[in-house]
């Protein structure tokens, strides 16, 4: 009896653990939907908005002593503007792109961020305060920070709001009509540069925002970038790449999936577990599993 | 190989006779050497993304591969050097052939993706397999390449011994690209659906140059194994994949010699940027080797924003303007000339 019990309670902090981790995944996987719905690209930079707004967040409450909500807007509005920068530095002068220049114009702003974070910021991780208690909280058994439940909450949050800006505001219809036809979009007198550099705005804006949440967790360093944008892509790939409620679910799924396997399979190989699953998807079944192959043949890619 | 290109084959193998001559110095020999794998490398990797238009940043992977390959099996199984080296090789071909089919199938973005995915697991194996690899305090006591019998002892010596396998790739890489392989990648390049419709087996190619390229970064990591003596995870994570992209970009996509050149050029960059600290010092700019990251992507972007060709074409193309804009010029003066005598 006691056994079982031991069981479950494992089992659910695992689970804690895995939609925590989850919940980061998807939105780095909503922030590559963005920008992908916008223009095709993938952002090979994404992992690196994260990075910047959790340490962005770590001088601004640690070192300046601001308060955590003030903080938190100055942040996003801090990498929001590093996007959009990116966008009207790097992406918009590009006359002629081809996918090959585009990655690796991508590539090139993740190396120079990174590079930047490290000269900045140092090589060492950061500790940064949580929002609320550090205390963990009894849950049936399991353990869980008040911060994971931020997470969560934040999560929701913001699921809600991407919902109502692209169903019911007008800039975001504008948005999704870009997505499914730029030209036709263009037709209808909708200013498609600008929608492009709105999205490259929300996009680091969503990372940034993941950044904050979880730099209390994780303590952040400047190299995470690479591995957070592999696994948000991971997300983004397995919900159907620019579809981003997909992206949630897979993201969670990702999350608890990796959670599981580091606790019953082996913890050195956390990291290479959603990668495998990365690939898999990728092989098998790449429209993802909520995609339908027929939409990934109107992509262009 | 015809033309121009076996004059700068030529050029090659003559620098190569003379640098050590000119270079005396170990420390900047082995920097050279350590170019060698380099160039290696970002052959294969040109290989792929300049001729068969396919992008991949996981070549790391395979000179990682290659690299462990050579050294577990000399250093625990006392296997010959040649021997490791060899089974590197079939070991990367199985893997690619296994990556490339279903990867090279997805385009773009999701073959980047891939890659990179594969070359973080790559990373995280030799890390995490400890038994294997030595885990992160590395693998030791992997002996040095000899041939029956007589070792490659000095820099010098294996300085020769790369850079003969540079060559070697160069000779490769242009013959694959005369061949019916080649113009058939060309083809691909322009129009997937035209090249498809004259019976070019499209996946079948693309998988080919795939595992060509590994091949080639195989060799280069067998190599690096055999002149270090020892390996360990840190020179293979994902970012060495990005800075071999880096290499082949900033050179020249659609270039075995921009490769060459861009991998030559980034390879002796740190030790240009430590040389130039020590003026930058005396100007009251304190430069530190921490700043190389942000030098690296930034010579990346702005090659790519502005001469998305590279810099040995644009280089090319900039010569051909001044020899024309010379010609003109110099007809001008001759006319300009009669017309002051005729006067």
């Amino acid at each position: 009896m006691n056994h079982t019990d031991g069981t479950l309670i494992d089992v659910l902090q695992f689970l804690f653990m895995g939609i925590q981790r989850g919940s980061i995944y998807a939105m780095v996987a909503m922030g590559f939907n963005m920008i992908y719905n916008a223009t095709g690209i993938i952002n090979f930079a994404q992992g690196e908005f994260v990075v910047l707004g959790g340490l962005m967040m770590v001088s601004l409450t640690m070192a300046f002593n601001l308060s955590i909500v003030f903080a938190f807007i100055l942040t996003v509005l801090f990498v929001m503007v590093a996007g959009i920068l990116m966008e009207r530095l790097t992406i918009n002068p590009v006359k002629e792109p081809t996918v090959l220049r585009l990655i690796i114009i991508t590539i090139a702003v993740s190396i120079i961020i990174k590079g930047a974070a490290m000269c900045f910021w140092g090589k060492g991780s950061h500790y940064m305060r949580h929002f609320s208690s550090s205390e963990s909280l009894d849950f049936y058994g399991a353990t869980i920070l008040p911060q994971t439940l931020w997470i969560f909450a934040i999560l929701f949050f913001l699921v809600v709001a991407y919902v109502i800006f692209f169903n019911y505001t007008m800039t975001g219809k504008c948005m999704r009509a870009c997505a499914i036809n730029r030209d036709a979009a263009r037709l209808a007198g909708i200013n498609d540069r600008k929608m492009v550099m709105l999205s490259f705005a929300l996009s680091a804006g969503i990372g940034a925002i993941a950044g904050i949440i979880i730099t209390p967790i994780i303590q952040m360093d400047y190299t995470r970038g690479a591995m957070l944008g592999l696994k948000g892509f991971g997300a983004a790939v397995l919900g159907g790449l620019g579809n981003s409620m997909g992206a949630v679910f897979a993201g969670i799924l990702l999350g608890i999936l990796e959670a599981l396997g580091a606790g019953y399979i082996s913890s050195h190989y956390m990291d290479a577990i959603a990668l495998v699953i990365l690939l898999l998807v990728l092989f098998i079944r790449p429209s993802g599993i909520f995609g339908s192959s027929e939409a990934m043949r109107l992509k262009e890619f | 190989m015809k033309g121009k290109n076996s004059a700068g084959f030529l050029v090659l193998i003559i620098s190569i006779i003379l640098i050590p001559f000119l270079v005396t110095n170990d420390y900047y020999l082995g920097v050279l050497i350590f170019t060698a794998f380099n160039c290696l490398a970002s052959i294969g990797l040109c290989l792929l993304m300049g001729y068969a238009g396919q992008i991949s940043i996981g070549h790391g992977a395979f000179v990682a591969i290659g690299a462990y390959t050579s050294g577990i099996l000399t250093a625990k199984f006392a296997w010959s050097p040649w021997i490791a080296m060899l089974c590197g090789v079939l070991l990367v071909i199985v893997i690619a052939f296994c990556l490339g089919i279903p990867a090279l199938r997805l385009k773009g973005h999701y073959l980047a993706m891939a890659t990179l995915g594969f070359a973080s697991i790559v990373h995280i194996v030799a890390v995490a397999a400890v038994d294997l690899t030595g885990g992160p305090s590395g693998l030791v006591n992997i002996p040095r390449l000899d041939f029956f019998g007589y070792v490659l002892n000095s820099d010098k010596q294996y300085f020769y011994f790369s850079w003969s396998v540079v060559a070697l790739g160069v000779y490769i890489a242009f013959n694959l690209i005369n061949s019916r392989v080649g113009r058939g990648l060309q083809a691909i390049h322009g129009s997937e659906d035209a090249a498809a419709s004259l019976g070019i087996n499209i996946t079948s190619y693309k998988v080919q140059v795939f595992i060509l390229s590994a091949v080639f970064a195989s060799v280069s990591g067998s190599l690096y194994a055999y002149y270090m003596n020892y390996i360990d995870p840190g020179p293979f994570d994902v970012s060495y994949s990005v800075l071999l992209v880096t290499m082949v970009a900033v050179g020249g996509l659609h270039n075995i010699w921009g490769a060459l050149i861009g991998a030559i050029f980034l390879s002796l960059l740190p030790e240009f940027l430590s040389f130039l600290s020590d003026y930058l010092q005396l100007l009251g700019i304190e430069y530190q080797p921490d700043y190389d990251t942000l030098v690296y992507g930034g010579i990346l972007l702005t090659i790519m924003l502005f001469l998305p060709e590279g810099i040995f074409v644009s280089l090319v193309n900039a010569i051909g303007f001044v020899k024309a804009s010379m010609k003109k010029l110099a007809g001008k003066k001759f006319s300009g000339g009669s017309a002051g005598r005729e006067q």
